[in-house]
């Protein structure tokens, strides 16, 4: 696929969208596993759905589809509720143990 | 697939090839957009973290607007610039965990090497696919066309608000109930503490009326 055309992107090939969308999305993942605080982890899943969201408005451009565009809408809606919640539990976990890392919670219950 | 390509490669050639203009933008965009992703992952301090994270979505909102994608970038940098970082950093704030971390030393013998052997073999395997693979169909989706005749936001609320309209819907449940699971676990649990028993009050007798009067006040 890459080099068999240059798709019209702005004017830019799509590909190099996909590559720098490929490198964004490896960088969150490695931040992901190597990171213990839980509000750092959560901002490597930012970094990732990021990058899944260039990977759709680069290939709406490539297909010249619409639909790539509309779910990057419904990922921003998704994304925004699951930071709340996401942050919800951080803090009331900290409530408990006064500590925001993952090798605390090791616990099902408090 | 054919048709799609020959499509693409129609527009390709009546465009004609990128301009310094835009290749300019894209490096630079791209550039902050890596160099923020590294700072987000090791910055030892959460709030550097999170500022990182804001340029790297700046970055993104470039790019889109490189795509000629207007409403998602604008979208962008109010949702995710403006609201969600600011709630990640407001929770930093709130917890009181601004401070440096130390992250010279993995936890788990081997964590990282390990993570750099997935990553590389995830992101290898990804780049390969899209190599050698010859899977999309060049069947449109319902959602319609674009078309740079017409405005960016008015295609797109076109086919959110006809195609896709169900889910939309579907996206307001999900925040009402997402908004509703936030309040009830960051609130306090019923405090055991307040409604002084009846039996207190004959020992509280010795206390200060004031402090029994602020008791009465907490339900």
């Amino acid at each position: 696929m890459i080099g068999a055309a240059s798709a019209l992107n702005g004017n830019i090939s799509g590909e190099w969208y996909l590559a720098l969308a490929a490198v964004l999305f490896a960088i969150g993942a490695f931040g992901l596993l190597i990171r213990r605080n839980v509000l750092v982890m959560f901002m490597c899943v930012e970094l990732m759905l990021n990058a899944a969201n260039l990977t759709f408005v680069t290939f709406a451009n490539m297909l010249h589809d619409i639909g790539g565009q509309v779910l990057v809408f419904f990922v921003l809606v998704v994304a925004a509720a699951e930071v709340v919640v996401g942050l919800g539990i951080v803090v009331a976990i900290f409530r408990r143990r006064a500590n925001a890392t993952a090798d605390d919670f090791h616990l099902m219950k408090g | 697939m054919a048709a799609v390509m020959h499509g693409v490669l129609l527009a390709a050639t009546a465009t004609g090839h990128a301009s310094l203009v835009d290749w300019g933008t894209f490096v630079v965009a791209a550039a902050i957009v890596l160099s923020g992703a590294i700072g987000v992952v090791v910055a030892r301090n959460p709030v550097h973290s999170a500022l990182m994270l804001v340029m790297t979505l700046f970055g993104i909102a470039v790019l889109f607007v490189l795509q000629r994608d207007d409403f998602l970038a604008a979208v962008q940098v109010i949702v995710y610039a403006g609201a969600i970082v600011v709630l990640f950093l407001f929770v930093i704030m709130f917890l009181g965990v601004d401070r440096d971390e130390n992250i010279a030393t993995e936890p788990l013998r081997g964590q990282r090497p390990l993570a750099v052997a997935l990553v590389a073999l995830g992101v290898t395997g990804l780049l390969l696919l899209g190599e050698v693979s010859k899977w999309t169909t060049g069947a449109l989706s319902v959602a319609g066309s674009t078309d740079s005749s017409t405005s960016n936001v008015a295609q797109l609320g076109t086919s959110v608000y006809t195609t896709y309209l169900f889910p939309f819907e579907v996206t307001s449940a999900l925040l009402v109930i997402a908004v509703v699971g936030a309040v009830a676990l960051a609130r306090r649990p019923p405090a055991v503490v307040t409604a002084p028993d009846p039996d207190d009050e004959l020992v509280d007798e010795s206390a200060p009326a004031a402090a029994d009067a602020h008791q009465e006040v907490t339900p």
